[in-house]
């Protein structure tokens, strides 16, 4: 273990909020089996209270993770040269085969988070808690990546010793090598960059039809879920050469660097908004039948949906800005 | 009209310190008339107040507002309804210490969204019906006793409620400030609103402004009806 | 969205009033959290300025350093080491290099002698850096007198003082000819301080430090990106130490603060019960309890680092300075150039905010749930 100063804040921190969510978790289990809306016993009311303080719980989780998320590729950026043969994030994260798989429950979590506080938002419209099932049972889905995710991260942390010699971008996402690093940097550019207009026209298309008309929310959810991916390829593999301005070099991090006007962060910042709002708004609308939710949910579909796409169309504007106006070409 | 019924309301169920404080208690109160829950302490007056004044839920029971079921509503709700439709006057005033008596007059309508100038304006405007618009900005523990308890009554008409309940209300005040209490709930009842008090002091239960008396004993309704 | 910005406001308004209403208690918290993220932050900025100064150095500094030792303790050099190593494969050229320490024992300073290889003074004459031109009163001009090897003092004239771009540097040094530094230190003609190489490839140091090992078996190579690493992680390790010590203090912040939130006064407590009594819902007080800990969070945050920044960047970190920089107090006064990331600011918000705002959730979210007829029995 390196005692870095960041590595002991994501290390102290993701502990304390693991445990918190797993103590709401606890609760949330005990509103699973004894939920009885009709009731007013006392129990009945304690449980009620306890739903504001597991709201709380994620809601502060969801702010954490996402500085958490920046935090971490940041220190694996900082900390690169004590690895022979880093040269940046991706040096560190493949220090051991811990790296990747932190990171990921890093997204996986925060979109979970995000998507939770949709529908916990949504419940709450309705008086008879009309979706409180749903919203346990992601909540306990949801605890086994939050833990997995602390756990992981700690033996990572653990694992890191100076003298590993590692790979860097160079390396891992250079088109010799083999894994999915290599299949997403391969996908030809142009065609890729394509598919990302493709499917970031589709889901404003869809949005704006699911605005006008009601309907088509679950399209909407499903589009901005290949959006999530599809955009994602299209940055390391096209977008981030135009960011670059080089024709190889394909790294996800560089982005969120100085030396490229930290753009990295409102690109993933707009990608993971777009995500959750689309998502949420999409999946919302299967529930536009419950009687206590049918004047309310409506309008916040509508909100949610006009954010996503806002977020959508940021991250094309940023997109289509380095590929029109930086004057390289990969011709 | 307010209906309750087959109300019961128990503490620490199952423990040993078990304790009901209503039990199968059944009332209606119609609107814009005074009605007064008239007993002895731990009669449970207070309890029964504050479930029909949606702060509680009862243990089991319907309660009717108008016509819409409010049993079971999550607290999100029933303390909207609350908000707007009961104004509350406590027994010892309960003023925020160290607020200004403007400030503690605005404290119900903060969680609204009124615009901050029309709320003071009205804020305001209430004060001055009850001859405290010259203490606005004074802090409240300066107040007298009967500007304290008109503070407490212009708090509780802020949020322009149609019900007033009251618990208690002329337990800390002399005579002549409880018979300027009642004048005051006189006004208000002229002005439409539904007033229930609950009390054990013969100045309340026994003024003409009661349309109905229900007397509690031990949780339970012994009698109830119009005034004798 | 006008309506809930509004609701927000007001709750917000009544928030800060309540907070200036109990200065002493919220005042004494706001100290304490402040202290706790002054001292992080400084440790934080220091190292890290530190480091950077450290990295400047090092950035003049060749790739391979050849220096020869005997039982395992420096010596001089021999020059004829360098044509053996000039043969090696790979190596464009090799230089000695002279150079050493003068302790001045009437200033309690060390300075750095070094023999330039660009623009040496003529024998008689030094440049030397800021540090020493302030301590000794001297400049351009002026005689200066050192004592030698053998105990006889030396003089030489100032040609100039040496800019204070980065004074961790260069503020100790003096440049000096190559026969006087001779004449001065003792060192026999046919002998330097050490070598530096230049190679043409990077990726071939490691064969052409253990080459050097086999042909010389009593010369030592040090490869540049060694010494990065070993003083970065010096310096992270350093700062690390400080900061798993610092977190018992850390701890009894956390404790004090749960403290300060569990045990809301009898009056506090009063007050929710009757805001909720007139209409306030659980979710508006724990909104009021959220902006409580920002508005507290914020402040001392902001605090603590301008603070820190003020103490590390302008005031020279008089308070740790010789803890953390683990040698002696050399430089009365040096500036370090400030710098702050996104990772301190980060690693600052993780190591506070986060744990203050843990431990005081659960008590706000037992405080925003007493029942509203609480006030009534």
């Amino acid at each position: 273990m390196i005692l870095h100063p960041s590595i002991l804040a994501l290390f102290v921190s993701s502990l304390l909020i693991c445990l918190m969510v797993l103590y709401s978790t606890v609760y949330g289990i005990q509103i699973l089996r004894r939920w009885d809306i009709a009731s007013g016993s006392e129990s009945q009311l304690a449980l009620e209270r306890k739903t504001y303080l597991i709201s709380t719980i994620v809601s502060y989780f969801l702010g954490f993770q996402l500085v958490s998320l920046f935090l971490f590729i940041f220190t694996a950026d900082s900390i690169c040269h004590l690895f022979v043969g880093a040269m940046c994030a991706v040096g560190t994260l493949t220090v051991n085969p811990f790296g990747y798989p932190t990171l990921l429950l890093k997204v996986v979590t925060f979109l979970l988070a995000g998507f939770w506080l949709i529908l916990n938002h949504a419940d709450s419209l309705g008086y008879d808690y009309p979706l409180i099932r749903t919203k346990y049972l992601l909540l306990v889905v949801m605890a086994p990546f939050i833990l997995a995710e602390t756990v992981i991260q700690g033996i990572y942390f653990l694992g890191l010793r100076p003298d590993i010699i590692t790979s860097c971008c160079g390396s891992l996402f250079s088109p010799a090598s083999r894994g999915i690093a290599t299949e997403i940097v391969n996908a030809p550019p142009l065609p890729m960059l394509a598919l990302f207009y493709a499917s970031s026209g589709g889901t404003l298309l869809c949005g704006a039809w699911f605005l006008a008309r009601g309907r088509g929310g679950g399209l909407f959810a499903l589009l901005n879920a290949v959006q999530l991916v599809v955009a994602l390829t299209a940055i390391i593999s096209v977008i981030s050469l135009y960011i670059y301005q080089m024709p190889s070099h394909h790294c996800p991090f560089c982005i969120l660097q100085q030396e490229y006007h930290f753009v990295g962060y409102p690109v993933y910042i707009a990608l993971f908004g777009a995500a959750i709002c689309g998502f949420g708004a999409g999946w919302l609308s299967r529930y536009q039948g419950i009687a206590s939710l049918a004047e309310d949910l409506p309008g916040l579909c509508r909100a949610l949906t006009v954010v996503s796409m806002a977020c959508t169309a940021i991250l094309v504007a940023i997109a289509s800005g380095y590929v029109l106006l930086t004057g390289f070409t990969l011709r | 009209m307010i209906s309750a019924r087959d109300i019961t309301k128990t503490f620490n169920a199952g423990k040993p310190n078990e304790f009901t404080a209503v039990s199968e208690v059944t009332l209606a109160i119609d609107f814009h008339r005074v009605t007064i829950l008239k007993g002895p302490s731990g009669s449970g007056k207070t309890t029964l107040l504050g479930i029909v004044g949606c702060m509680s839920r009862p243990t089991s029971g319907r309660i009717f507002l108008g016509e819409r079921e409010i049993t079971s509503l999550p607290e999100r709700f029933l303390t909207d309804i609350r908000r707007r439709t009961f104004g509350f006057i406590f027994q010892q005033f309960n003023l925020i210490k160290g607020l200004t008596v403007l400030d503690n007059v605005m404290t119900p309508a903060y969680p609204t969204s009124e615009r901050f100038p029309s709320l003071r304006k009205r804020a305001l405007e209430t004060l001055a019906l009850f001859n405290l618009e010259h203490k606005a900005d004074a802090k409240v523990e300066w107040l007298s006793g009967g500007e304290a308890q008109r503070t407490a009554i212009a708090r509780s008409l802020i949020n322009n409620p149609s019900i007033i309940i009251a618990d208690e209300p002329t337990a800390h005040l002399d005579t002549k400030l409880s018979h300027e209490f009642m004048a005051i709930m006189r006004r208000l009842k002229g002005e439409g609103k539904t007033i229930i008090l609950s009390s054990h002091d013969p100045i309340v239960y026994d003024s003409d402004l009661a349309d109905s008396v229900v007397e509690m004993r031990d949780g339970r309704i012994v009698s109830s009806g119009p005034r004798p | 969205m006008r309506d809930a910005l509004e609701r927000q406001r007001h709750i917000l308004d009544f928030t800060i009033a309540s907070l200036l209403r109990r200065k002493g208690k919220n005042g004494s918290l706001l100290a304490v959290y402040t202290l706790i993220i002054f001292i992080l932050a400084s440790v934080l900025f220091f190292t890290h300025a530190l480091k950077r100064e450290a990295t400047e150095v090092l950035r003049e500094t060749p790739e391979i350093i050849v220096q020869r030792t005997m039982t395992g303790r420096y010596q001089p050099i021999p020059l004829a080491y360098a044509d053996r190593i000039r043969d090696i494969r790979g190596v464009i050229t090799v230089q000695p290099r002279l150079w050493g320490y003068y302790y001045d024992g009437n200033f309690l300073a060390n300075y750095t002698l070094v023999v330039p290889r660009e623009d040496p003074p003529e024998p008689g004459k030094i440049d030397i850096g800021s540090g020493i031109s302030r301590i000794r009163e001297a400049y351009p001009g002026d005689i200066i007198g050192f004592t030698g090897h053998d105990g006889k003092p030396r003089n030489f004239s100032i040609r100039k003082i040496l800019s204070d771009e980065s004074q961790l540097i260069s503020a100790d040094l003096i440049l000096i000819s190559e026969a006087d530094y001779r004449d001065f230190s003792g060192i026999s003609a046919d002998q330097a301080t050490d070598l530096v190489l230049r190679v043409r490839n990077p990726k071939e140091y490691t064969t052409i430090a253990e080459k050097i090992t086999r042909l010389l078996p009593d010369s030592r190579p040090i490869v540049r990106t060694e010494i990065l690493r070993t003083y970065d992680a010096v310096f992270s390790w350093r700062s690390g130490l400080v900061i798993v010590i610092f977190s018992a203090a850390a701890l009894a912040f956390v404790i004090f603060a749960w403290d300060k939130a569990t045990g809301l006064s009898a009056e506090e407590r009063r007050e929710i019960g009757i805001l909720k009594a007139v209409g306030w819902e659980t979710s508006d007080v724990l909104q009021m309890k959220f902006w409580e800990g920002s508005a507290i969070s914020l402040t001392a945050f902001l605090l603590g680092m301008i603070l820190a920044y003020a103490h590390v960047f302008f005031a020279s970190s008089f308070l740790f300075a010789p803890v953390l920089k683990g040698w002696s107090t050399l430089y009365p006064q040096f500036r370090l150039v400030p710098y702050v990331n996104f990772g301190h600011v980060a690693a600052i918000f993780f190591l506070t905010v986060v744990p203050y705002t843990v431990t005081t959730i659960v008590p706000s979210w037992r405080a925003a749930t007493i029942d509203p007829d609480a006030v009534m029995r």
